[in-house]
């Protein structure tokens, strides 16, 4: 079939901002978007750079923005992508462009290295090998599937705002340390992954899930990660005060309270960031949008609270 | 036409200008809402977080009270659609799981059955009223009205629960309803990031920053009002824009219509009516326009 490619260029030497260049070319039926960039840098045009290695999705090589879409371009079709005939490759996002589609992975891996990448086996030595249950390592192996392609970073929501945000890559492979029952460090890597640019910071975009080509689901093993930090005591933060007031407020009412949620998550007694809210509640006071603060129950609240016993036990 | 209307917490609280426009719209439209007034919070994707089974057990309540009704269900929350389109594929395709949430409904004599559908406005207009029939309800085209769509990602992602693996035009459909209100709309990076509101609480920087990047970034394609199928994206756009303006050092002032409100206009009810003067930045200069 005959297709038009839309490729984002930039040589950094001689331009200042990218632009897009159109090649006419004839693919296969089955070819992939990187067989179709192969065959212009081969036939085309020799100065187009891109990086791919085994061609097999194994080497994590040639993630790049198909349609504005991260995914392995080995492993994307021409024809499930194609739109009225056209294909716009782009380099993957939130890393800086060092020619055409290649892109500068220092970033990326400088995060990958701030997790502790590698497992801290307990000090006293067993007499045979570290043995662990095959179903702890069933939820491990789904995050050893990561090919440390940078799909899931393109269009970190988080990350474009804050470069300093650890990433879903990190956080999944951080995971992996965390989940395996041989690691022995997991409360000191719990209390640093709940700071700043960690955990918490996820904001639950989905970006991460849709672009990995492995099944990572990066931005589940967050909420994981986010779960195990409660369930080591790090209790004393703002998203574990507003899960836990958005949970009550359900249970009481069969619905959210939201002003309540805006102060609780804060705190009762964090007087600066309460006087924070200040100005926008007025804001929304005169727009006649401040939730009441009477908050009332939706019928069949009862039902609701009876659901939140069976299923939470009594730690609710 | 009837739905089992699911309102949310959100149109009921801090967005009731939502409320009040979706019930008028759909009037105008002749579409018949039965409210679930006892339907309880999706959730948000928050429950999903601390209790994955309770927060699909809720929904399944919600489901099963659908099916008492015997219509599909209508959302006006991008986040409420999302929430339950992943607990409706996770309990439709699981009649194990499904048969042990149903086991925490039984108190209460409701039983999910596994049938419902659940909507969005956004996509029933396009997908059940139909673009036609809704043109033909247009009597104020609301030309030289260019308007941003900002979708909120839990409508967008993930595809495969959302059905947009089998219908990837449901990321056009603000544009088409733009288009078909008589109105232009406006193409920009932004619209199918997220708007920053879930993080407000633990990261309020970066959340305030996604803030003013996407509406900064509308304005500088030409919009004169960004339009969402989500309330959760409306508080932050329209309630934390004065603050992200200082933040870019910008002025700001874009107006953030929730869906109905749009259509609204072009359907002939007054700004009043859909409580357009409820909002924190002035939506003047879209109801001049569309006085015009």
């Amino acid at each position: 079939m005959q297709v038009t490619y839309l490729v984002k260029r930039l040589n950094p030497e001689r331009e200042r901002s990218p632009r897009f260049e159109q090649f006419s070319l004839e693919v296969g039926e089955y070819d992939s978007v990187l067989d179709g960039l192969i065959k212009v840098r081969e036939e085309l045009d020799g100065s187009l750079a891109l990086r791919c290695s085994c061609r097999a999705a194994i080497c994590g090589s040639c993630a790049m923005r198909v349609n504005g879409e991260p995914r392995l371009m080995c492993k994307t079709r021409v024809r499930d992508v194609a739109e009225d005939g056209q294909v716009k490759v782009e380099p993957i996002g939130n890393l800086p462009v060092l020619k055409d589609l290649v892109v500068d992975m220092g970033p990326f891996w400088e995060k990958v290295r701030a997790v502790k990448p590698w497992l801290e086996p307990p000090p006293e030595k067993p007499e045979r090998e570290y043995l662990a249950p095959n179903e702890a390592m069933r939820e491990v192996v789904g995050a050893l599937a990561c090919v440390m392609c940078g799909a899931c970073v393109s269009n970190c929501t988080v990350w474009e705002v804050d470069p300093n945000f650890l990433g879903p890559a990190a956080l999944a492979k951080a995971h992996r340390f965390v989940a395996d029952p041989r690691n022995s460090d997991n409360a000191e890597r719990l209390k640093q992954l709940g700071e700043y640019t960690g955990i918490w910071d996820c904001t639950h975009c989905f970006y991460c899930v849709q672009a990995c080509p492995k099944d990572v689901a990066p931005m589940e093993r967050i909420l994981a990660l986010r779960r195990e930090a409660i369930a080591h005591g790090y209790t004393n933060h703002n998203g574990v005060r507003h899960s836990d007031s958005f949970a009550q407020s359900v249970k009481q009412s069969g619905s959210l309270n939201e002003g309540r949620l805006a102060v609780e998550s804060q705190g009762y007694l964090n007087l600066p960031a309460l006087l924070g809210l200040l100005p926008v509640g007025l804001r929304a006071l005169r727009a006649g949008k401040m939730p009441s603060p009477f908050h009332h129950k939706r019928p069949g609240a009862a039902h609701v609270k009876r659901i939140f016993e069976k299923v939470e036990g009594p730690r609710s | 036409m009837k739905y089992a209307w699911y309102p949310g917490c959100v149109s009921q609280g801090g967005c009731p200008e939502l409320y009040t426009s979706m019930a008028k719209v759909c009037s105008v439209l002749g579409i018949e809402l039965e409210e679930l007034k006892g339907a309880a919070c999706t959730g948000a994707g928050v429950l999903t977080e601390r209790n994955p089974e309770l927060a699909d057990t809720l929904n399944a309540r919600t489901f099963a009270m659908a099916e008492q009704v015997g219509a599909p269900l209508l959302t006006n929350c991008s986040t409420c659609q999302g929430v339950m389109s992943q607990a409706n594929a996770k309990l439709q395709a699981d009649a194990k799981y499904r048969a042990r949430v149903n086991g925490h409904l039984a108190a209460e004599g409701l039983e999910y059955k596994g049938t419902a559908v659940v909507k969005h406005l956004l996509w029933a207009l396009v997908e059940d009223y139909g673009l036609d029939n809704f043109k033909a309800k247009v009597v104020r085209p609301l030309a030289g009205l260019k308007a941003a769509p900002f979708y909120g990602c839990y409508i967008l992602r993930p595809t495969k629960a959302l059905g947009i693996d089998e219908t990837p035009a449901r990321r056009r459909y603000l544009e088409l309803l733009i288009a078909a209100c008589g109105a232009e709309p406006v193409d920009y990076d932004g619209k199918f990031k997220c708007c920053g509101f879930p993080i407000l609480t633990m990261n309020e920087k970066n959340s305030v920053n996604m803030v003013g990047t996407h509406t900064l970034d509308a304005k500088g394609h030409g919009a004169h009002c960004m339009v969402t199928p989500c309330p959760l994206c409306h508080l932050n756009l329209d309630g934390y824009q004065i603050k992200a303006a200082g933040m870019k050092g910008q002025q700001i002032n874009i107006p953030i219509l929730h869906l109905p409100q749009l259509l609204g206009l072009a359907l002939g009810l007054s700004a009043k009516e859909l409580r357009l003067n409820h909002h924190i930045i002035s939506t003047q200069a879209v109801t001049a326009l569309a006085k015009a």
